[in-house]
């Protein structure tokens, strides 16, 4: 009895230790600061001075009278759903296209990769910048074409497309996962389909995306949730103030400026709350859709 | 039929490697102009330059404020190492603990692992600024390296876990019977066969703490504690002149180590992202 409940004791010491790590990160550098995040919020707070209670009077001021807060939501909400569309239906269509035994499949797997590789960098931010000037290639292209361009940069209008073009570029992440997924669906229920005369466009719908529905609705969930965020493209691309005229305000932008320009960190902090209930909103609302259009091979729709 | 289905594969070809060129072009355009002389850069139309230059390069290494760009090459190299030694180290422990390991209040701790996967970085973001700020950590690489040796990218711990999972757990109930210690089991019989799932690791922390730019920014403002992402950036002027040959060369330099590590693991990263789901 006793010796069994000591070897409890020293199972679970050793699976602590090797848990130690991860424990004190959990609970120093994620529950913590999400403890005092949301304490934070209720406060004013610049560093110098203890924070200063308010209650809620940050939320208050953010939902009541701030429309800089509307506005990076706004620019924030039209960047999520122009570009999660778009770089998912590219991904899917070039998944597809390099899925029918094509050869040199690596070279072009590798190709369409590499742009999800550099995106985040702020390298190609700044190439996309000049591409997309006044005088940048862009325009030089359009011209080919009897056309004048804007410049797609320091038009508040069009700035948008430009950052919206840079993180459709970056398709490659998504489509590796779909090529993955397209694989895993069985070469004979094309075969049986062929057999029973269904057209390419029916087994596409029949087949193909139901198959693939698991996938599409992970690429999705992280697609999402990694949008919301976007941040690098916006502060260099833009002037990293929101500009011109506050089109490149998107949500993380502004939190930024809120909490490390001004220093204002109780509002910051507030910010960051009401982005995370938007985010997981957004994916409770895509989970709970799934169970409609989501097919596992276990014939269970949902899971 | 045969004549029809060789037209098209030739019709998607052609398709496939015009979208593959247009998506290179911003790389190549970057390459090219990299070595034009500064006047030609915006002027001189086509990919190769009418006149090769190697000055950007020089100009662009000599950095700023006296500080060259071998310096910040430095600082990157020194914060994304310690950042994969750091993942491969305590997420592989983690990994270990939940996959392998039976121990009080496990089904909680793994819920809440989960939910940190999910989690937008800026929840925590102001409260782990004061922490570090309390502990006097701004302008140092504490801030960027610390967290890495605490597994609080979760997200590896779970790609361990799944690749653990598919280990033969009869190789640790034999170790088990042969008197190994969970601690000799996990080095001499996890550790040796997790090395694919730890170079995925490796290989995407090191990228993205390479690129990362929003952290390294906030946490360190003296130029010479900069990383590459922010010598770039602090080249870079947006209202007014830059100097756009040494920006362009610095940024081609910026992407190298990215490149060559892709290309170097190539077979690992494909696989990695395509059996997790990575990003």
């Amino acid at each position: 009895m006793e010796r069994a409940r000591k070897a409890v004791w020293r199972q679970n010491g050793t699976a602590y230790l090797f848990l130690l790590p991860w424990l004190v990160g959990f609970f120093c550098l994620t529950l913590g600061p999400m403890i005092g995040s949301f304490y934070l919020s209720l406060t004013k707070y610049n560093l110098l001075q203890p924070p200063k209670w308010l209650g809620l009077g940050n939320y208050n001021e953010i939902f009541t009278a701030d429309d800089s807060f509307r506005h990076s939501l706004a620019v924030t909400f039209q960047y999520v759903v122009l570009s999660v569309p778009l770089r998912l239906v590219f991904a899917l269509l070039v998944a597809m296209l390099l899925n029918k035994g094509i050869r040199a499949l690596g070279i072009y797997r590798t190709v369409y990769y590499v742009p999800s590789l550099l995106g985040g960098s702020v390298a190609i931010a700044v190439v996309w910048r000049t591409i997309f000037d006044g005088d940048g290639l862009f325009n030089d292209f359009l011209g080919w074409f009897g056309l004048t361009g804007p410049s797609w940069i320091s038009n508040p209008n069009y700035i948008a497309y430009t950052i919206v073009t840079l993180s459709v570029w970056q398709f490659g992440s998504a489509m590796v996962i779909f090529l993955a997924g397209l694989k895993q669906i069985p070469a004979d229920l094309y075969e049986a389909a062929e057999v029973d005369g269904a057209s390419k466009v029916r087994q596409m719908f029949r087949i193909t995306l139901p198959l693939l529905s698991p996938v599409i609705f992970f690429n999705l969930v992280m697609t999402i949730i990694h949008s919301f965020q976007v941040f690098t493209p916006a502060y260099v691309i833009g002037d990293g103030r929101g500009g011109p005229i506050d089109s490149t305000l998107y949500y993380t932008l502004y939190l930024y400026l809120k909490g490390f320009s001004f220093f204002d960190m109780g509002y910051a902090s507030a910010l960051a709350w009401i982005m995370l209930v938007i985010i997981g909103a957004f994916t409770a609302i895509v989970f709970a859709t799934s169970k409609y259009w989501v097919f596992y091979s276990d014939g269970k729709p949902g899971n | 039929m045969a004549y029809r289905s060789a037209a098209s594969r030739v019709i998607r070809h052609a398709f496939i490697i015009a979208v593959g060129l247009l998506m290179m072009y911003p790389v190549f355009w970057l390459l090219s102009s990299s070595f034009k002389p500064n006047q030609l850069i915006f002027s001189q139309p086509g990919l190769w330059p009418q006149k090769f230059t190697f000055e950007n390069y020089a100009q662009g290494w000599q950095g700023l404020q006296g500080i060259t760009f071998g310096r910040f090459f430095t600082n990157s190299a020194i914060i994304s190492g310690m950042s994969v030694l750091g993942n491969i180290v305590t997420c592989s422990l983690a990994a270990f603990a939940f996959a392998r390991l039976q121990f009080r209040f496990k089904r909680l701790w793994f819920s809440f692992m989960l939910v940190t996967i999910m989690l937008p970085y800026h929840v925590t973001l102001v409260p782990q600024y004061i922490l570090y700020n309390e502990f006097k950590w701004i302008n140092t690489f504490f801030p960027l390296i610390v967290p890495k040796w605490l597994a609080t990218d979760s997200f590896f711990i779970l790609l361990m876990i799944q690749f653990i999972r598919g280990i033969p757990s009869e190789l640790d109930e034999s170790a088990t019977i042969d008197g190994c210690s969970s601690r000799q089991i996990y080095t001499r019989i996890i550790l040796p066969l997790l090395v694919p799932a730890l170079i995925t690791t490796a290989i995407f922390t090191f990228i993205w703490t390479w690129d990362d730019f929003f952290s390294q920014m906030i946490y360190l403002s003296q130029p010479r504690l900069f990383t590459v992402q922010l010598g770039i950036r602090s080249m870079f002027d947006p209202t007014g002149e830059s100097d756009w040959g040494a920006l362009l060369a610095m940024s081609v330099l910026s992407l190298i180590p990215i490149l060559t590590i892709f290309f170097s693991f190539q077979k690992y990263f494909v696989n990695g992202i395509a059996t997790t789901g990575l990003k």
